[in-house]
């Protein structure tokens, strides 16, 4: 962990150094073509907003494309988040939200779980910080309702 | 430029304009957030309440708690004695010819929804327009949409300009024979816009239509006179003048309030009630269903009362001079665009802003880590907000107890937050 600035190190455990790294640089933003599931996502009160892209190919996430505005944690989380559903089986995408959703809720999650989750448990540090706790949520959120959407009506 | 705030009835003040010791007047400044001094620059949003107001809540409660106009006991008398003096007290605030003339309301959005459930619904029909401005607080757009659906009605806007001035180059052509209402605010709560009321009444009554305000930003701020701006309806919110939540207030001209049908039914807004039918009480009573707000009636009263000990003309000033500094502060921060016009003599003391590399919200949580309050987020101004092409707009505002070294901190607190983001 970088440290922060004087009077802001309390922020660290907001913005880790993964997460800023995902905010400058987000991954997969390239669009999908022909994607099965294409929806947009928004806040109105934060103006957190997201594009999501993905392709589904024998119920597991073949190609996904996430793009958005919004502050470092929402875009940050969505960028972990197309990083970890890539490849995926629409299940294990459903586990890992689940798991996201109990990680800050304030649940201990165990060992195996927290590998699952890998990188992303960076964002537990939003905890510490409870109204910014949908920004990290809305793009997770978005999404698995949309796969589940995709699943029950095929 | 001839703003209206001045051409209001002098309001000087009997008390010395000192910061020092307004400040020590609420208790709530002397909180620490997060390890450092409460620097509150959200008063757009609410204001904080002085000690004053804070004992006139206790006191009536303490001493005079009653139900009132009902009851010949002393308490009664007391706490209908006193309600009506903070009704008079409000009316004498913004120059209302009659004390009857003030309703007591939960807030602005009340007042709004009052007046668009009762006048409007009277008095606007199909084919007739609604004008409001495209820098409204949505309390005061959702209701004329919902009315004008209602009627067939058509809302019409008058556009913002690049400038963040009121667009007014075609009020002739807006505000036509088919106006039955212009409802528009005061000061922008996003933009800190003063527009010209007065110019707006006398175009709304030369087409025989009915003009209202909502001065939820004007009447904390700057003496505001209904009689010299000439119009029907004013609406504002206590909690956002030193008062306390819960209580606003709608003024409007005495004979359309007479006219309009009450707006709720209940006790107190009936003269008489028989099996079959019932006839209204007199005004103000008719539109207050119920037992009122009292206690946050009288403290809005205290409220007035601090304010007047002050002087608006000096609350003005004050924030005048808030408001120039931080806009010549702020030049130097080359990532930030300040929304609004760029001559701070023609806004109030509300500074939104647009941060090029950090988003609203991760500023505003970083500032709240030095124990800086400022707004974040839409400001209840979707559309204007979507207008400058971001979903999100940082804001400071200003009143009687902030100082130049508050802005000061905000400032270096923005700069303190850029250095951690690119680090
Ligand atoms: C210009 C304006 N109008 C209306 C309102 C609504 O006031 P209230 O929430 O007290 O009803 C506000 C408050 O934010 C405002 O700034």
């Amino acid at each position: 962990m970088t440290g922060g600035m004087s009077g802001l190190s309390d922020m660290d455990d907001l913005y880790e150094a993964i997460i800023l790294d995902h905010y400058r640089s987000p991954r997969n933003t390239a669009p999908v073509e022909e994607p099965d599931i294409d929806l947009d996502v928004n806040n109105p009160f934060c103006g957190d907003e997201f594009h999501i892209q993905l392709k589904v190919d024998d119920d597991a996430v073949s190609q996904v494309g996430i793009t958005g505005r919004g502050c470092a944690i929402s875009q940050a989380s969505a960028s972990l988040l197309a990083e970890l559903v890539k490849g995926k089986s629409t299940d294990d995408v459903h586990t890992a939200v689940d798991l996201i959703r109990r990680l800050l809720k304030g649940e201990e999650l165990t060992d195996e779980e927290a590998d699952v989750l890998g990188d992303i448990e960076a964002l537990a540090g939003v905890r510490k910080f409870p109204v910014r706790i949908k920004c990290a949520l809305l793009s997770w959120i978005g999404l698995d309702d949309a796969l589940k959407e995709f699943s029950s009506t095929k | 430029m001839n703003n209206t705030y001045s051409e209001t009835a002098p309001a000087a003040g009997t008390r010395k304009f000192d910061v020092e010791s307004i400040r020590s007047d609420f208790p709530i400044l002397a909180r620490k957030i997060n390890g450092r001094n409460l620097i509150y620059l959200d008063n757009a949003a609410t204001s904080q309440k002085p000690r004053q107001v804070i004992k006139s809540l206790t006191d009536y409660y303490e001493q005079t708690n009653a139900n009132v106009h009902r009851g010949v006991h002393t308490l009664s008398i007391e706490a209908t004695d006193e309600y009506e003096l903070a009704r008079s007290k409000v009316a004498n605030f913004i120059n209302a010819p009659r004390p009857e003339e003030v309703i007591w309301t939960r807030n602005t959005s009340e007042s709004l929804n009052l007046v668009a459930a009762t006048w409007a619904e009277q008095n606007v029909g199909e084919g007739d327009n609604i004008v409001i401005t495209a820098m409204e607080h949505h309390s005061n757009i959702v209701p004329w949409q919902q009315l004008a659906a209602r009627k067939k009605a058509e809302l019409r806007y008058l556009a913002a300009g690049e400038d963040g001035l009121l667009d007014i180059s075609n009020l002739e052509s807006i505000v036509d024979s088919r106006t039955r209402l212009v409802a528009m605010t005061h000061m922008s709560n996003v933009l800190g816009t003063v527009n010209p009321v007065r110019e707006l009444a006398d175009r709304a009554h030369a087409v025989g239509a009915v003009i209202l305000v909502d001065a939820a930003q004007s009447v904390p701020h700057m003496p505001v006179d209904v009689r010299s701006l000439d119009v029907d309806f004013l609406c504002f919110s206590a909690h956002k003048m030193l008062g306390p939540t819960g209580i606003g207030v709608l003024w409007g001209r005495y004979d359309l309030l007479e006219e309009m049908p009450p707006y709720m039914f209940g006790g107190d807004m009936i003269l008489e009630v028989t099996y079959e039918d019932a006839n209204w009480n007199k005004l103000p009573y008719k539109f207050e269903a119920g037992t009122p707000n009292i206690a946050d009636a009288i403290a809005t009263g205290a409220a007035v009362d601090y304010l007047n000990d002050l002087g608006m003309d000096n609350v003005w000033l004050h924030e005048q001079e808030l408001t120039v500094y931080a806009m010549e502060k702020f030049s130097a921060l080359n990532e930030v665009k300040i929304l609004g016009p760029k001559d701070p003599t023609l806004r109030g003391g509300v500074v939104s802003f647009i941060h090029e590399t950090i988003h609203p919200h991760d500023l505003g949580t970083a500032l709240d880590q030095q124990g800086i309050a400022i707004r974040t987020g839409h400001h209840c101004a979707m559309p204007l907000i979507r207008s400058f092409d971001v979903v999100a707009a940082a804001r400071a505002s200003f009143y009687i107890y902030n100082t130049k070294s508050e802005i000061d901190a905000l400032v270096n607190g923005i700069r303190e937050t850029e250095g951690y983001f690119s680090r």
